[in-house]
């Protein structure tokens, strides 16, 4: 543990490649009919009447469907929306965001299915797009008339704010934050191959293989919209080209491509185009928030406001709920006596919206930093030192914020004062000062973020099954589901450390429901946490599993053995047996669950130094320098990886990507040739320090590291940005800092509007 | 409507394969469908991502922007010719795996063979060059800090360079 091991999955990966779900051969799937979706082009308008004639006569065409052929009661797709806010199948009578499906192509050969397509013909009647979110709060407008409400979920809106809150302040700062939409493409986009005869060939049952970052929740999701049992659904997660949060659980498409198998009794598949996928995938953050913040003249923060307005998209998803997270985490690392967070999630006719790394956390980040950032303009204080005064001391763990969350543990001024220490703070200063002298066209920007977030907190526990072979071989099953983590090496290690059984035996086996029937996936930086701890505590159930037979057999007390190198051995002695023989006469396996109970709160800090032209407003990012604590590390080329992607999807937050819709609700952003989607010559090579603050809450000290990067950087890059351009007036520019918001807020500034 | 179909005749990785195609038949689709070989990988449909990168007569090529009859007559090298298995990697494919340069893997085998590609031009980048050389082809994981250091590392260079 702790040790630099290169991937086991690799080989394979850089020989022969993955096998993603668009890559299945697979004889269930000969013969399979290839699904095209008609999707809206309007944002929000009455379907008046859909012809398929034209369709149907296409060459190679099947099937074609519309919503009136589908007997599923529409789905609800959020625990917490209302009851009205369901989504059909295909459109029927009202689409609500471009992109939509409204009728179903099933062709014998890919390429015939966007010719059949091209030829169903839907008349639509326009209605008003709602885009702007106070618009679709006002509910002048409403999406789901019988709903009554745009208002998908609410968090702290029964409790009346408190007019007190910043009494006693000598400042208080107030501001208004947009936290922009993005998108989180995985380079693999959606993905779906379903077999299902109920009557014929095979078990009767639905198999699917889809794309997604949790293979159970997503069977429990399907069955539940197919209106079947879960035992009645065998889902499979090939290898998965990323996900980032938007492939958490199953999409409706998965079920209809299910359905469709049923209806036509043949396989069907279903691959997605990224301009497809660009309005189909969920999306993430999309907040417009209020910041206050107040405090004394000497840099004391006492009270702190954060109200959220989130987009949900047009069909409520989990994007509804991660507001709940941005209002636990709103206080970021600082000890402030006073806090209040609400938030309100509101449908709008776009693309639904879910987790993308961070999900809810990134967004209370960025708030609260840069709160703490107009905070110490306003009183004139270095943003390093007003930070450092506010800050949860060490020794104050666990610590209960404000808003309800009790952190477990944390070093979050020796984070800073690391990275500020690494990055020459002092002598960026200097040298930023004497650009300003000078006026220079390029100025100098140096940016803050101190975070902490919360990980493992959608699901606590996980399962994990370890069993060693009679040919020496080890199985190991897990309810995470890596696409792309690594989980096949990190896992294998931590059976290692047990077994002492080369990891190139060991086999990681995840996302097959008949396999492994429970787990709850790989989201929200819990993977290591909950399952890696659970492979780690069923291996060393396995090791006294194998002590307790050897015993018999070596005629020894159990605790006279010791494991090493995959032998159950008397201590002293040259007496011993493998445990590949100990399997030999029964099977040497063990099921065993593990339990966290709480989630965990990485920490770390970032220190980003831009450049940017005043004249153009275009920003660099020059360096950018990390510590992301995440307690033990079990493999350190692994959670580097981790760090570096969650690092680029911050900086790009801050700089580039931007999920764009006009007033009508078309998407601006639709392909990869208009989405900034960050290329390698758009980022510079990251510094990351180490530290590792472990946590009490399981037995390896692990927290999570997926999103960290993420939600350092993102803050710490547009504060730097902000940062340039503050000797000119400028107190904030939204992300992405583009040269025309840079441009646009100096240009503000000169006329007095900071 | 019936669509005429072309005979083609393309080398892949030393094979000679042979179909009759719609004129209309991209090179991805190709090289996935018609031969079956899917590493090479579709990730964008505007000649964005560079994840169906394959090598045409030595040089990078987007495949899903060139149709099969493009490529008529001549060699396509795809990411299974790279190596002859998988205990035996390519140096570049070897230098991935070492530094780290892939997670999901989907932008894999289009990075690889823009990296060997880009090598082969010029083979000792600097660190800008290597980044602005792969500036075709998009990764999500990695934040290209270790695809990066690997084509340094394959090169025989150093980060910072």
């Amino acid at each position: 543990m702790g040790t630099r091991v290169v991937r086991t999955e690799d080989p394979l990966f850089l020989s022969r490649g993955a096998t993603y779900t668009d890559d299945l051969i697979d004889e269930r799937l000969a013969g399979a009919l290839h699904l095209t979706l008609v999707r809206s082009p309007l944002a929000h308008a009455r379907i008046t009447a859909v012809d398929v004639t034209g369709a149907r006569a296409a060459p190679g065409v099947a099937d074609v469907v519309t919503g009136v052929d589908i007997d599923l009661a529409p789905a609800k797709l959020s625990a917490v929306a209302p009851d009205g806010m369901v989504r059909p199948w295909l459109a029927t009578d009202t689409v609500r965001f471009v992109g939509e499906p409204v009728a179903a192509v099933l062709t014998e050969e890919p390429y015939q299915g966007q010719d059949a397509a091209d030829l169903v013909e839907v008349d639509y009647e326009p209605l008003p797009a709602v885009i702007d979110l106070r618009a679709a709060a006002s509910d002048e407008v409403l999406l789901f008339p019988e709903a009554g409400t745009n208002t998908a979920a609410g968090f702290g809106l029964d409790t009346e704010p408190d007019e007190h809150l910043f009494d006693g302040c000598e400042v208080v700062v107030t501001r208004e934050i947009v936290n922009q939409r993005l998108a989180a493409v995985p380079l693999e986009t959606r993905a779906a191959a379903a077999v299902w005869r109920p009557d014929g060939d095979g078990d009767g049952r639905l198999t699917l293989w889809c794309s997604t970052q949790n293979a159970q929740s997503a069977r429990t999701e399907v069955a539940g919209w197919l209106g079947i049992d879960a035992a009645q659904v065998h889902l499979i997660t090939p290898d998965v080209g990323g996900g980032f949060g938007a492939k958490i659980g199953a999409d409706p498409e998965f079920a209809l491509v299910g359905w469709l198998a049923r209806r036509t009794g043949r396989p069907v598949r279903w691959s997605e185009t990224r301009s497809e996928s660009m309005t189909g995938m969920l999306q993430g953050r999309g907040q417009r928030q209020t910041v206050t913040i107040g405090g004394t003249r000497d840099g004391d923060v006492l009270a702190y406001r954060l109200d959220v307005l989130a987009d949900a998209g047009a069909y409520p998803r989990l994007g509804a709920t991660l507001p709940y997270f941005t209002c636990l985490m709103a206080p970021g690392v600082y000890a402030i006596g006073k806090v209040e967070s609400r938030a309100r999630s509101v449908v709008t006719t776009t693309t639904s919206t879910g987790a993308y790394r961070g999900a809810g956390r990134p967004e209370a980040t960025a708030a609260i930093e840069r709160a703490m950032d107009l905070f110490a303009a306003e009183i004139g204080k270095d943003p390093a030192e007003v930070r450092r005064r506010n800050m949860v001391a060490p020794d104050a763990f666990p610590y209960t914020t404000a808003s309800g969350a009790t952190y477990d543990s944390g070093r979050y001024a020796t984070a800073l004062d690391t990275v500020l220490e690494a990055a020459g703070y002092a002598d960026l200063r200097v040298e930023q000062a004497a650009r300003r002298e000078r006026g220079d066209a390029v100025q100098l920007g140096i940016g803050l973020c101190a975070y902490v977030e919360i990980t493992g907190g959608g699901a606590f526990s996980e399962d994990a099954s370890v069993e060693v072979h009679p040919d020496g071989t080890v199985t190991v099953l897990t309810g995470t589901s890596p696409h792309g983590q690594g989980h096949a090496t990190a896992w294998a290690m931590l059976a290692a450390e047990h077994l002492g059984i080369d990891i190139e035996k060991i086999t990681v086996k995840h996302g097959d429901t008949d396999l492994v029937p429970r787990g709850s996936g790989t989201m929200g930086s819990r993977s290591l946490q909950t399952g890696g701890v659970a492979v780690y505590q069923a291996a060393g159930e396995l090791v006294e599993l194998a002590k307790q037979r050897a015993a018999q057999r070596l005629e020894a007390d159990p605790a006279d053995l010791v494991v090493s190198a995959g032998t159950v051995a008397v201590q002293g002695t040259g007496a011993g047996v493998s445990l590949a023989e100990l399997a030999v006469s029964e099977r040497l396996r063990v099921d065993t669950v593990f339990d966290a109970g709480k989630p965990s709160f990485p920490f770390g800090a970032h220190v980003a130094v831009v450049e940017v032209d005043v004249e153009s407003g275009k920003a660099v990012l020059d360096r950018i320098v990390t510590v992301d604590d995440a307690g033990t590390v079990l493999n350190p080329l692994l959670a580097q990886g981790q760090r570096h992607g969650g690092i680029a999807q911050g900086v790009s937050q801050a700089l580039l990507e931007e999920v764009v819709y006009d007033a009508d609700g078309n998407p601006l952003t639709a392909t990869l040739a208009d989405y900034a989607f960050p290329s390698a010559a758009e980022l510079p090579s990251f510094t990351l320090l180490d530290m590792a603050t472990p946590t009490p809450y399981n037995p390896l000290g692990a927290k999570g590291i997926g999103e960290a990067g993420t939600i350092g950087a993102a803050p710490a890059v547009q504060n730097a940005v902000v940062d340039a351009v503050s000797q000119l007036g400028v107190r904030h520019i939204d992300m992405p800092t583009s040269p025309v918001r840079v441009w646009e807020a100096i240009q503000a500034a000169s006329k007095g509007n900071p | 409507m019936t669509i005429d179909t072309v005979k083609i005749t393309i080398g892949v990785n030393g094979e000679s394969t042979s179909a009759d195609v719609e004129p209309r038949l991209l090179l991805a689709h190709y090289l996935r469908d018609v031969v079956g070989l899917k590493a090479t990988n579709i990730g964008c449909d505007t000649t964005s991502c560079g994840a169906c990168t394959v090598l045409v007569d030595g040089e990078a090529v987007k495949s899903c922007t060139v149709l099969a009859v493009q490529a008529d007559q001549q060699s396509v090298t795809t990411m299974e010719g790279l190596s002859p298995d998988a205990e035996h990697l390519h140096p570049v494919a070897a230098a991935f795996r070492a530094e780290h340069g892939l997670q999901c893997g989907f932008c894999t085998p289009g990075m690889v063979l823009a990296a060997v590609s880009l090598l082969t031009e010029n083979p000792a980048p600097t660190e800008r060059e290597v980044r602005e050389g792969l500036e075709g082809n998009l990764c999500r994981c990695t934040g290209y800090h270790n695809i990066v250091r690997a084509v340094l590392a394959a090169a025989g260079r150093e980060a910072g360079m």
